[in-house]
């Protein structure tokens, strides 16, 4: 096991399996906030800073966020079996749930009662998205590539994708090197 | 049953084999979490296949944000509306085998170097995209409604509770379900 953390420990996979499947099942629209009460305040297997750091090399790698940190977490207790203790606690009752779930709305897709309750949870869910671009873009002001450039890279991206229907790979490498390069440029040394 | 397994579609084994490497090419493009492939996933499942509808998409993504878990499971979802179980192994296999193999190959590297130029470049950088991606996926979800008065009305309260309030996102989520099945929208 490397380094201490937090004050306590998982004792074995079944522990991780268990926890990580507790917090998903809290976690309506997002399981990050979960995440950190549960992990550092209540199981104590991380303190705030080892969680934040953590968090911050999830949010660097892609994919989804709180899968990587999942990963993360149960590599370093158990190796690869504790990452898949803690993904699969993650993601099977979550899932079950969802698709249960999905086949219900399917069964019942021709009632207009329905029709219009998913209608009106479409343009919810995209509020909620929207919502999270809002709060993470606050962040954006204290990025090292200055505002104007910023704001620039947001709107390229969203005319490129949002727009134009431009493939996505393309727009991440093409514009992604430009601004990673400008990034680079405007680091101190 | 075959319906359940295979979806409505009847999906055949090359078609799943394209549903399952589109999703694993956008697997590692996802910066800053899965939601922000979603428009490309809607370019390719609704515009250019066809095999949903602008509104079943939408709803796909609804329906996992109203249910609990981690946000990546619309991908689940989306699968399983297009290819009933083996459609949902097939986006789900995609979206997570490479990033979870690279997040773990990475972690050790990546824990050491956080403080290196090229990685606070590489953050710095993708930052404005993932900002982009996120307000493109918005404005797509709403591509179903967006005529619609009520719509722009919705969003604003949506976002008015989430940046102003503490409440859980599952109250928005249910005024769009009520207001939906009112016949407002």
């Amino acid at each position: 096991m490397p380094e201490a953390t937090g004050d306590r420990a998982p004792s074995s996979c079944r522990e991780l399996f268990a926890v990580f499947t507790r917090l998903a099942l809290q976690g309506f629209g997002g399981v990050l906030p979960v995440a950190q009460r549960e992990l550092v305040e209540r199981e104590r297997w991380l303190s705030r800073e080892q969680f934040l750091r953590m968090l911050s090399l999830a949010q660097v790698l892609p994919g989804p966020n709180v899968i990587n940190l999942a990963l993360m977490i149960g590599d370093r207790y158990f190796g690869w079996r504790g990452a898949a203790a803690a993904l699969g606690g993650m993601l099977l009752a979550p899932l079950a749930l969802v698709l249960l779930l999905a086949m219900l709305a399917l069964r019942l897709q021709d009632w207009p009662l329905v029709t219009g309750a998913l209608r009106g949870m479409g343009v919810a869910a995209a509020g909620l998205v929207l919502a999270t671009a809002v709060k993470l873009g606050a962040g954006l002001r204290r990025n090292v590539l200055g505002l104007p450039l910023v704001a620039l890279g947001v709107a390229l991206t969203l005319i490129a994708v949002g727009v134009l229907r431009w493939p996505l790979v393309w727009v991440v490498l093409g514009l992604g090197i430009v601004s990673c390069s400008a990034a680079w440029w405007r680091l101190p040394r | 049953m075959t319906t359940l397994l295979w979806g409505p579609l009847g999906l055949g084994t090359a078609e799943w084999l394209q549903l399952f490497v589109h999703f694993l090419a956008l697997s590692l493009l996802a910066i800053g979490g899965a939601m922000t492939t979603a428009p490309d996933m809607q370019r390719f499942v609704v515009g250019e296949r066809g095999w949903l509808s602008d509104a079943q998409f939408t709803a796909s993504v609804a329906l996992a944000q109203a249910a609990p878990g981690p946000n990546v499971l619309f991908v689940a979802v989306i699968g399983f509306n297009i290819g009933g179980l083996a459609g949902m192994l097939a986006t789900m296999a995609g979206t997570l085998l490479p990033s979870t193999t690279l997040a773990l190959t990475a972690t050790r590297w990546g824990d050491r170097r956080r403080e290196s130029r090229v990685l606070r470049a590489f953050t710095a950088g993708l930052a404005p995209l993932t900002i982009g991606l996120l307000l493109a996926t918005g404005w797509i979800l709403l591509e179903p409604a967006r005529t619609h008065p009520g719509t722009a009305v919705l969003v604003v309260a949506t976002l008015w509770l989430m940046l102003r309030t503490t409440w859980s996102p599952l109250w928005p989520i249910a005024l769009g379900a009520g207001v939906g099945a009112a016949g407002l929208l």
